[in-house]
């Protein structure tokens, strides 16, 4: 039997993982876009258990809305990185670091 | 729901931005590089018809309306006001620098407006889903318009930058949201409040979306230790958008702020309290005295910024109604002096040159004394020096603290903004005291120049007679928090 | 015209010209500029005169009453308001009347300078400043005029500031003022919340006596004294602004300002700020003797020490900054003493003759073209006889010869010490008569290499180049030059330069005379100083054996301190006039010479080698060891550095890559989540 803790742990798992990957990874800013969609999927995974084991559609709506600005979040995220990439000539996370101190 | 039921009139303000910016888009399309004036009049011109609109609309009391989830009250009433001017005064100061940097186009407006109309959202929210709706829409403007000057390798490294934090921070903000929904059941903050409040809650959910919600909040403020993108950001950013991030975005981060801590987690003000003085603590520490060893100045003016956002999370921690209308003075002051600061560096910046670092400041009064003048006007009400009104602000959110006890802190609110005066005294005395590197001739259009001499003598008329706006942020603040 | 109006009108008109010099100076040229601010402080002066005379006749009366309430804040009330008693007035006078004076010299002295207007503005400001801090009649109003006058001359010691300072040096300076400010901060706070939540003085005043014995606890389980906390805080304050070690450093460097300046702000009115708040304060400080004798110590430390680093200083505007800090410290002693009354009194006579000194120093420097370096001076009283005879009347009263007004006022802080009761009374009295020796000592030392001997500026034209590097502030306009060319020759300066001294020169000489029966033993501040005469009966003693000023001065010739002043001139003369020329004197004019004369000066060698070269070391010493390593460099360029070492490192860890940055967000998040959870748990 699938209790509410399960669900947790496993959107928790998925949570950590994301964050993980924004801050282990030191090669690629497409894996950052990457975990960050994967934390966003972390979060839906919350709100729709949570919505499920309260009887509330609340949450499950505004899933959809998560998704939807997840979408469009990707989409500028690429579009910067576009930008970037004609600028730079690379994606590798360590190159971005000329603003600091 | 009865469609018949749905009162329109407390958003016209929002839905008439909506429609207006979206036509302006569609406007902006027929024209010319060469008449892009057209785009800025009705840009504008939109933003005095929604204060206009937002005028005729107010009420001193709230009122809710779409399902609950949004809410006009006198204080968004107030704060959308102050954020229309905020976002005017920025377009005008913005005009020339963005047409020499080859910025000056339909996206700059369209973005700001549209950026604008989020913050409206997130100022009149009462909803999570509304809440980071107009978080989002604010964000997404944001990260687009400091990645607008395509091939500039700064602004584009400090948007990908912002963007990546903010998307993180949005996720912090989101599993928070999350917990406290599964603690509470509600998505609405009064609805959440109320179930807190009742005891019913569980609390292990409850302090652990508290502290992912308390994280996320910090961001959008800017306070440390989730401050890393300010320095950053305002630094590679275009001067015009580093103005616009800086600006009007902070009140409605504070607003923000305070409707989910106070509205919504109010019951939880024991928790929130210490978390936030933790952070307001480290925020004026490492913002005034990194601060010291900056020589870029809008990289200087925005650890500025963190300190200032720790003094302002004083006013919060008090818990009472005068500690939140003193933070939300302390906003106000925080956004008309960097308005000024940020508009001096764009008055000093011209076609291929930016006023970007100390040196570039150097010997300013020889070269104008008036604008020297403003500048230091900026410069000492950011630092709190009697009688400009940066003093009451930095008095009121420190009396605030006083006044519940926690003269500690306080003390060290005195003794970190003491030590803040010495990089703005620094930037001073670049001014007076030493010769011009650049003795190029300052060249600003009449417009600005008038709005931003209006702009930082307020900082001093005010500063002799604050009452009435102190009077006004207290009025607003206890109308929109007796309906809780 | 009512007293209010009247008021207002003396302390807006000096900002009235100084608004128009400053925003329209451009507009109306130099000769309007200080036209029109030296009319606004002469109305200042014209009628803080008159209101002193209204007091002096007894027409006057007490005036007290908020002009204009500006703000009320959880209520807090902040509000602009005048209390006008003889004490404000006495200092209204001092202030607008050099002010005055300096306005006018600055003519003479400012002439080439491209900012004149902006100087006169400045000026003018600080005198509006100024008035407003004295004629406060609450302490925020008094706060606010605190930071005005630092923040002005701040501005003003800038003002010729234009090579390249490292960080640190600017920052010293700044930090000094803000610990000050610090202590006076957190005072005044204690005022507001133990003294029945009125910052205006009357209340103050009226809650103080039911809390003498009132405590508080900084420290849990450690109860302290309400007033003796309170009070040790604002002269905290007292200490950074009137420069009392250890927070004097600030002081000689604010030499590198123009000399009006030096004159104005850092010897006659801003430094003593601090000691007119502690006697406006003179009820909260009658209730502490451990506060009094805090003052005491750290006054006479100031007082005999700072004169010691006088004697070795070559730069004549070191030298005069030195004095000041030296009589600085005799008026705090005098304040311990509770003898308030004679500490301004002292501040009133000091204002005129130190003012006398700078501006006379300024004239040299005019007339050295712009040569500081007192070893390149000498015989000047040829050249400059105005100059010459002012600055002699200046030292004369700064030694505090009988019947000049720095003897009234400083013997009086000597006898008031005497008759102290206090602890460090002791103390205190063998530095105020030490530093009476020193005084005359180094005062003429100064006098002497400057107007007498060899003239010197003839010869040595390596030695001052080396001292370029100090100077390059001090320079007026693009086209001048360092000292004197090989056929100079020194010359009197203008009119506008003399008159003021001649005018200053006046109530240096004369005002002690005619003072100091009503100042001290009459009924002018009856009402406004409070002494405890049973607690500490200094000063009724000394008006039990004062017997007329004239006899006060008779009987001073024959006391020890007089014989001890005229023995610093005599040792100043003897080394810097006699002593050099000894070698050669001997040789040319006597071929043979009596051994017992020889032994003679041998045993004056000896002499020179035990006193003076001995207080020269140990001036050197305090200098070196006490100045320089553990003022300067430990706790002010130890702080500083600290903040700027802090200040590094923080930067460091802003890295500019994405992932520590979000490393940095998770620890945070972690870290809060730990302490809560911790809570939640425990």
């Amino acid at each position: 039997m699938l209790t509410l803790t399960h669900f947790l742990v496993l959107a928790a798992i998925l949570f950590a993982i994301s964050v993980l990957g924004i801050f282990l990874n030191r090669k690629n800013v497409i894996v950052l876009l990457m975990a960050i969609e994967l934390m966003l999927l972390a979060v839906n995974f919350n709100f729709i258990a949570f919505s499920h084991y309260l009887s509330d559609t609340a949450g499950q709506i505004f899933v959809f809305f998560i998704l939807t600005v997840a979408a469009a979040e990707s989409a500028i995220g690429l579009a910067i990185l576009v930008v970037l990439f004609r600028n730079l000539n690379t994606i590798n996370v360590e190159d971005l670091g000329s603003l600091k101190g | 729901m009865n469609w018949a039921d749905l009162n329109l009139m407390p958003a016209a303000p929002e839905l008439f931005l909506f429609s207006a910016v979206s036509v302006l888009l569609l406007l902006d399309l027929f024209v010319s590089d060469a008449k892009r004036g057209i785009t800025y009049v009705l840009s504008l011109a939109i933003l005095a018809v929604a204060a206009v609109l937002q005028l005729a609309v107010a009420e001193p009391y709230a009122i809710h309306t779409f399902s609950n989830t949004f809410v006009s009250d006198p204080l968004s009433t107030l704060v959308k006001l102050a954020m229309y001017a905020t976002t005017f005064a920025v377009l005008v100061y913005s005009r020339q620098y963005c047409a020499d940097r080859g910025i000056f186009k339909g996206e700059y407006f369209t973005l700001s407006l549209f950026a604008l109309a989020g913050m409206n959202i997130m100022v009149s929210a009462s909803h999570f889903l509304s809440l980071y709706m107009g978080l989002e829409l604010l964000s997404l403007c944001l990260y687009a318009l400091i990645a607008l000057q395509r091939d500039s390798v700064p602004a584009t490294e400090s948007a990908m930058k912002y963007f990546v934090l903010g998307a993180l921070a949005s996720g912090l903000l989101l599993y928070g949201m999350s917990m406290v929904y599964g603690a509470t059941g509600s998505l609405e903050l009064a609805a959440v409040a109320k179930s807190i409040g009742a005891g019913s809650a569980n609390q292990v959910l409850l302090v652990f979306g508290l502290v992912f919600i308390v994280a996320g909040l910090a961001f959008k403020l800017g306070a440390v230790p989730f401050h890393m993108w300010v320095p950053d950001v305002y630094q590679g950013s275009p001067t015009a958008v580093a103005l616009m991030i800086g600006a009007a975005p902070k009140l409605a981060a504070f607003v923000f702020v305070l409707r989910f801590l106070v509205q919504g987690l109010g019951p939880l003000v024991a928790d929130w309290q210490g978390m936030l003085a933790i952070v307001a603590v480290l925020s004026m520490a490492i913002g005034n005295i990194t601060a010291i060893a900056q020589t870029n100045i809008k990289r200087m003016l925005a650890y500025s910024t963190i300190s200032h956002m720790g003094f302002l999370l004083l006013g919060l921690i008090a818990g009472n109604a005068d500690g939140y209308s003193a933070a939300l003075f302390y906003t106000v002051v925080y956004v008309l002096m960097s308005l000024v600061g940020f508009g001096i560096l764009l008055a000093l910046s011209r076609a291929g040159f930016d006023c970007e670092t100390l040196d570039d400041l150097k010997g300013l009064n020889q070269r104008n004394s008036w604008y020297a003048l403003l500048m230091l006007l900026a410069m000492f009400s950011m630092a709190g020096i009697p009688p400009l009104l940066g003093f009451f602000a930095k008095f009121a959110v420190i009396m605030s603290v006083v006044n519940i006890g926690l003269v500690w802190l306080a003390v060290f609110a005195v003794v970190m903004s003491l030590i803040g005066a010495f990089y703005y005294l620094r930037v001073v005395k670049c001014i007076y005291f030493d010769d011009a590197v650049d003795t190029a001739p300052i060249v600003v259009r009449g417009d600005m120049k008038l709005l931003l001499s209006v702009n930082a003598v307020a900082l001093l008329v005010l500063g002799a007679v604050p009452e009435r706006l102190v009077a006004l942020c207290v009025e607003a603040m206890k109308q929109s928090l007796t309906v809780l | 015209m009512d007293m209010k109006s009247l008021y207002l009108l003396i302390a807006l008109s000096p900002l009235a010209g100084s608004l128009i010099a400053g925003l329209f100076g451009w507009a109306i040229g130099r000769r309007a500029a200080h036209v029109v601010t030296i009319l606004g402080v002469a109305v200042s002066a014209a009628l803080s005169l008159k209101v002193l005379h209204g007091f002096l006749t007894g027409e006057a009366s007490v005036f007290n009453e908020a002009v204009y309430t500006w703000l009320t804040v959880g209520g807090m009330e902040f509000s602009v308001g005048f209390l006008v008693d003889t004490l404000t007035a006495m200092m209204m006078v001092v202030v607008s009347f050099v002010s005055l004076m300096v306005h006018i010299y600055t003519i003479g002295y400012m002439q080439e300078d491209p900012g004149y207007q902006r100087f006169f503005s400045y000026i003018s400001l600080f005198t509006f400043s100024m008035l407003m801090l004295v004629m406060s009649n609450n302490f925020i109003q008094l706060f606010f005029g605190w930071e005005a006058v630092g923040l002005v001359s701040y501005l003003l010691i800038g003002f010729w500031f234009k090579r390249p300072t490292a960080i640190f040096a600017n920052l010293k300076a700044f930090l000094v003022n803000r610990v000050g400010d610090f202590g006076f901060l957190l005072g005044i706070g204690l005022v507001l919340a133990h003294f029945g939540g009125s910052l205006n003085y009357s209340d103050v005043f009226a809650a103080a006596p039911g809390l003498a014995n009132a405590t508080i606890a900084i420290f849990p389980g450690v109860e302290w004294s309400l007033m003796t906390v309170t009070c040790i805080l604002l002269f905290v304050g007292a200490m950074g602004k009137s420069a009392q070690f250890p927070l004097h450093v600030w002081l000689p460097d604010s030499m590198e300002g123009p000399t009006p300046i030096s004159a104005l702000i850092h010897a006659a009115t801003m430094v003593t700020a601090g000691l007119f708040m502690v006697s406006r304060m003179s009820p909260l400080f009658e209730l502490s003797d451990t506060a009094l004798n805090f003052i005491m110590v750290v006054g006479s430390i100031t007082a005999l020490f700072m004169g010691f680093l006088g004697i070795i200083q070559n730069d004549i505007k070191r030298v005069v900054a030195y004095s000041t800090l030296s009589q600085l410290g005799y008026m705090t002693v005098a304040l311990g003493a509770s003898a308030y009354s004679i500490a301004m009194f002292h501040v009133m006579t000091h204002a005129f003759f130190k003012a006398l000194l700078f501006l006379a120093a300024g004239s040299v420097i005019i007339g050295m073209h712009h040569d500081q370096d007192m070893r390149n001076m000498g015989g000047l009283r040829k050249y400059m006889p105005i100059t010459w005879i002012t600055s002699l009347l200046g030292s004369l009263a700064l030694i505090g010869t009988p019947f000049f007004s720095g003897f009234y006022s400083k013997d009086s802080i000597i006898e008031a010490v005497h008759a102290s009761n206090l602890a460090a009374s002791g103390f205190a009295y063998f530095a105020v008569v030490a530093g009476v020796f020193v005084t005359a000592f180094y005062s003429f030392r100064m006098y002497f290499l400057v107007f007498h001997g060899k003239e010197r500026w003839m010869e040595n034209h390596g030695s001052h180049h080396e001292h370029h590097g100090d100077h390059d502030d001090e320079e007026p306009s693009g086209d001048h030059h360092h000292g004197l060319g090989p056929n100079d020759k020194p010359h009197e300066s203008p009119w506008v330069v003399t008159l003021p001294l001649v005018v200053l020169a006046i109530p240096s000489v004369m005002i002690g005379y005619f003072a100091i029966e009503p100042l001290l033993y009459g009924d002018f501040f009856k009402g406004v100083i409070v002494v405890n005469s049973e607690a500490h009966p200094a000063m009724a003693e000394l008006a039990h054996e004062f017997h007329g000023a004239a006899a006060m001065g008779v009987h001073a010739l024959q006391t020890m301190v007089f014989w001890l002043a005229v023995a610093g001139v005599a040792l100043a003369w003897f080394f810097y006039m006699k002593a050099p020329h000894i070698p050669a004197a001997i040789k040319q004019r006597f071929a043979v010479i009596d051994r017992v004369l020889e032994n003679k000066y041998y045993m004056d060698d000896l002499y020179f080698n035990l006193f003076a070269k001995g207080s020269r070391a140990l001036g050197t010493f305090f200098w070196k060891v006490g100045d320089m390593l553990l003022i300067d460099g430990l706790v002010v360029n130890g702080s500083a550095k600290l903040v700027g070492f802090f200040s590094g490192v923080v930067r460091k860890l802003q890295t500019g890559f994405i992932y520590s940055y979000a490393t940095t967000m998770i620890v945070g998040v972690l870290a809060l989540m730990t302490l809560w959870f911790a809570q939640l748990i425990f």
